[in-house]
C-alpha cells in the first residue's frame, strides 16, 4: 500500500529525513518510536502532504503511485489519514458541520453523491458512541477549549468517518489519560480491518500495549536504525534508545 | 455655495411648519448655530484621519424631498427579518410608510418620533430624553439634531419584556437624485424592561444599477443618522444594525447608549457594504454593575470603506465593556477600527475587554486600526489586542487532510472568522439571515443547514 523509497527531506533547509526506507501493507499495524527531533512528525506530515516539507530525493508510493505531486486534499480523497498530534481550534465551525463538509467534499472528489442528510446523522451517532463521545461535543466548536483527551478522540473520530485505508496517527497517545487512551487505542482497534493500515508514531511503549503492532520501526536521526515485531518496544521501554 | 451654506441658509425653511415657542425648535436652531461654528470635518481632523468624508458631501445634496415614490412589495422583502412576529416601523426616502409598518400603542409605545415630538402629551419624555446624550460638537450630530423629523420612537415602560423584537428599516428607494436623509430614533428601555431591536439600511437603486430613476447627474443619497439609546436600571436591550447597501450609497451613524445601573447593553453592527460607512458607536456607563457589549463583522469588496469609531466610557465602577469586531477585506476595500475606552478616575474594579481582528483578502485591501485607551483608575483591568493578516496556514492545512479542497477550505475558515462574532445573539432568524449574508458575501457554499 504505502512504499517509501530512500527519503529525503528537508525542513527550511536543513535535512531531516535522510534516507528513510518503509513498506507498509493492507491489513497491518506499524508502529514508528524514536527519540525527539529523530524526524517523526517530519515523516508524517510529509506523507499527509505538508507543503513546508520539501521532498529533496527518494519516493512516496502509495497504491504503486508516486504522491509527491498531489496537494493534501487529493491525499485525504484517495485514502490518507493523518490524526494531528496538536489538532488546530478552529472558532465558528461546529465539529458536526465540519466533519459532514469533509464527507461531502470526499465523495464529490471520488464523484460520489453526498451522504443523505438521515444516513450523515446515523453515521455521526454511531461513530461518535464508539469514541463515547457525548452529542452536546458535536455541536462545540471544532477543538475550541477542547481538552487534550477530547482533541485526540476528536481526530479519531474523524478517522472513523472518513474511514481511510491509510491512517497515520501521529503521538495521538500524547495528553492522554488512561481511560481516554483505553478509549482512544478500542475505537482505532475496532476500525482496523485486512484491507486498511495503520502507522502508529509514538515515544512510548503504553499505546501499544493496546494497540498491538506487527511491526516496530526505531527512527533515529532521519533513518529506520532498527526494525523488529513488538518485543522491539518493550526493549526500547526498558533499555531506551542508546543502545541502537 | 458650500454644502454647508446651503445647509444652513435652508434651516428657516426647512422649520416653516413648526410653531417657534416648540422646545424642540430651540434644540434645533441651538445645533444649527453649533453646526455653522464647527462645519463639517477635514483631513486635519484626527476622528476623521482614515475616512476622505469630503468625497460624500456633495454640493448638490438637499434635505428637501421632491416627492412620495411608492415601491412594489417583492423589491423589498427580504429586508424584513420574516418567519417571526414583529413590530416594524419603516421608512422610504425618510418617510413614514404605514402600510409595511406595525407599530403600537398597547403595553409599550412603537410608533414614529414626529408623532411624539410635537405633541404635548410626550411633552415630559422628550424633554427629560430627547438629545441629552449627543455630542454637541460632533458635526454630523448636530445636522441630524438640526434637521431631524422623523424616525423611530420607542419606550418601553417599567419590567415589561417586550413579547416581539422590533424592526427599524429605513429604504432608499433611489427615486430621487441627492437625497441627505436625517433619520432619528429615540429608544427609553424603562427600567427593568427588556427588548430586542434591529435597524437596517438598504437602497433600492444607485447610480451605476439601470432603471427609469438613472440620468447623467444622478447623485446617491447620503444618509445622516442618530440614535439615542437610553437604557434605564436593570434593563437589557439587545441592539442590531445592519447595513448592507450599495457601493454607491453612504451612511454616517452615530449613536449613543446611556446605561444606568445594572443595565445590560449590547450592539452588534453588520457592515456588509457601502460607498463609505462611518459608525459612531457611543457607551456611557452611568451607574454601577453596568455591561456593556459592542460586537461587528465588516465584510467588504470593490472600493466600499467602512469606518467603526467605538467609545466605551466607564465613568463608575464594577462595570465591563467588551468589544469584539472582525473584518474581511476583498478587492481594494478599506476599513477603519478606532475603539477608544475611558476610564474614569472613580471607575475601579472595572474590566474593558476590546478585540479586533482582520483578514486582508484582496492584494490591494487595507485596514487601520487602533485601540485608545485613557484609563485614569489604578485598580482595573484593560485589555486589547489587534491582528490584520492573512488565514492560519496550518489550520488550512488541517481542513486540506480532511479532503476539503483549497478553495472550500478557505472559504470555510473566513465564514467561521465571522461566524464566532454571532455566539450571543439570541433572536435565531436574526442569526441565520446573518449567516446567510456572510456565506454569500465570501462566496462560499456551505455543505450544511445553517
Amino acid at each position: 500500500m504505502l512504499k517509501i523509497e530512500n527519503l529525503h527531506v528537508n525542513v527550511e533547509n536543513k535535512a531531516i529525513i535522510k534516507g528513510l526506507n518503509l513498506e507498509v501493507n493492507a491489513g497491518e499495524v506499524h508502529a514508528i518510536m524514536g527519540p525527539n527531533g529523530s524526524g517523526k512528525s517530519t515523516l508524517s506530515a510529509v506523507i499527509a502532504g505538508n507543503e513546508d516539507y520539501d521532498v529533496v530525493k527518494g519516493k512516496i508510493l502509495y497504491n504503486d503511485e508516486n504522491i509527491e505531486d498531489l496537494s493534501a486534499e487529493e491525499r485525504a480523497h484517495k485514502g490518507i489519514f493523518m490524526s494531528f498530534q496538536y489538532p488546530v481550534e478552529i472558532p465558528g465551525i461546529t465539529v458536526t458541520n465540519f466533519i459532514k463538509t469533509a464527507i461531502n467534499s470526499n465523495l464529490k472528489a471520488r464523484g460520489k453523491k453526498e451522504m443523505p442528510a438521515n444516513e450523515m446523522l446515523k453515521n455521526i451517532r454511531e461513530k461518535a458512541n464508539l469514541l463515547e463521545i457525548d452529542s452536546k461535543f458535536l455541536s462545540r466548536s471544532l477543538n475550541e477549549g477542547f481538552s487534550g483527551g477530547e482533541k485526540k478522540r476528536n481526530e479519531i473520530f474523524q478517522m472513523a468517518m472518513l474511514e481511510p485505508t491509510l491512517a497515520i496517527l501521529d503521538e495521538t497517545d500524547s495528553g492522554l489519560d488512561i481511560d481516554a487512551l483505553r478509549i482512544v487505542a478500542s475505537g482505532v482497534n475496532k476500525l482496523k480491518n485486512k484491507d486498511n493500515a495503520i502507522i502508529v508514531i509514538t515515544h512510548y511503549q503504553r499505546l501499544l500495549d493496546h494497540i498491538i503492532p506487527d511491526y516496530v520501526h526505531v527512527l533515529q536521526d532521519g533513518k529506520i536504525a532498527k526494525s523488529g515485531d513488538k518485543n522491539l518496544a518493550l526493549q526500547l521501554e526498558e533499555k531506551g534508545y542508546d543502545w541502537i | 455655495m458650500s454644502l454647508k451654506e446651503k445647509l444652513v441658509s435652508s434651516f428657516l425653511a426647512f422649520e416653516l411648519d413648526t410653531d417657534i415657542n416648540s422646545p424642540i425648535h430651540d434644540i434645533r436652531s441651538k445645533s444649527i448655530k453649533e453646526f455653522e461654528k464647527v462645519g463639517f470635518p477635514d483631513k486635519k481632523n484626527e476622528f476623521w484621519k482614515y475616512t476622505p468624508i469630503k468625497k460624500v458631501l456633495n454640493e448638490e445634496l438637499t434635505i428637501f424631498k421632491k416627492k412620495r415614490h411608492l415601491i412594489e412589495f417583492d423589491k423589498v422583502k427580504d429586508f424584513f427579518l420574516g418567519g417571526i412576529e414583529s413590530y416594524k416601523i419603516v421608512f422610504i426616502d425618510g418617510m413614514y410608510d404605514p402600510l409595511w409598518s406595525s407599530t403600537t400603542h398597547k403595553g409599550a409605545d412603537i410608533c414614529i418620533l414626529s408623532s411624539v415630538l410635537e405633541n404635548k402629551k410626550y411633552s415630559n419624555v422628550i424633554s427629560k430624553y430627547y438629545n441629552t446624550i449627543v455630542d454637541s460638537k460632533e458635526s454630523f450630530s448636530l445636522l441630524n439634531t438640526s434637521f431631524s423629523k422623523e424616525g423611530a420612537y420607542v419606550n418601553i415602560p417599567k419590567n415589561i419584556e417586550l413579547d416581539k423584537p422590533i424592526e427599524i428599516i429605513h429604504i432608499n428607494s433611489g427615486g430621487e437624485s441627492s437625497l441627505m436623509l436625517q433619520p432619528r430614533n429615540l429608544i427609553i428601555l424603562e427600567k427593568g424592561s427588556k427588548a430586542q431591536i434591529v435597524e437596517s439600511h438598504y437602497s433600492l437603486i444607485g447610480k451605476n444599477n439601470i432603471s427609469p430613476y438613472t440620468f447623467p447627474g444622478y447623485i446617491d443619497p447620503l444618509t445622516n443618522t442618530l440614535t439615542e439609546i437610553h437604557v434605564e436600571e436593570n434593563a437589557n436591550l439587545d441592539y442590531y444594525k445592519i447595513q448592507n447597501d450599495l457601493d454607491t450609497t453612504s451612511i454616517i451613524d452615530n449613536t449613543y447608549i446611556n446605561q444606568k445601573k445594572n443595565s445590560v447593553a449590547s450592539c452588534h453592527t453588520f457592515s456588509f457594504g457601502g460607498n463609505i460607512v462611518r459608525n459612531n458607536l457611543n457607551f456611557y456607563q452611568n451607574g454601577k454593575n453596568i455591561n456593556s457589549i459592542l460586537k461587528g463583522i465588516t465584510i467588504l469588496g470593490s472600493n466600499q470603506h467602512t469606518d467603526h469609531h467605538t467609545l466605551v466610557h466607564h465613568a463608575n465602577p464594577n462595570c465591563e465593556s467588551y468589544q469584539e469586531y472582525k473584518g474581511i477585506y476583498n478587492d481594494k476595500s478599506t476599513g477603519v477600527f478606532n475603539g477608544k475606552v475611558i476610564v474614569d478616575r472613580v471607575a475601579q474594579k472595572i474590566n474593558a475587554f476590546q478585540q479586533n481582528n482582520n483578514l486582508l483578502v484582496g492584494d490591494h485591501s487595507s485596514v487601520n486600526t487602533k485601540p485608545q485607551l485613557e484609563i485614569f483608575a489604578d485598580d482595573v483591568k484593560c485589555s486589547h489586542g489587534c491582528t490584520i493578516g492573512q488565514l492560519d496556514k496550518s489550520a488550512l492545512f488541517y481542513l486540506k487532510t480532511r479532503g476539503i479542497t483549497e478553495k472550500d477550505a478557505k472559504g470555510l475558515l473566513t465564514y467561521a472568522f465571522a461566524n464566532n462574532v454571532l455566539e450571543n445573539v439570541k433572536m435565531q432568524v436574526l442569526k441565520i439571515k446573518i449567516k446567510k449574508i456572510i456565506a454569500n458575501k465570501i462566496g462560499v457554499s456551505l455543505g450544511f443547514e445553517l
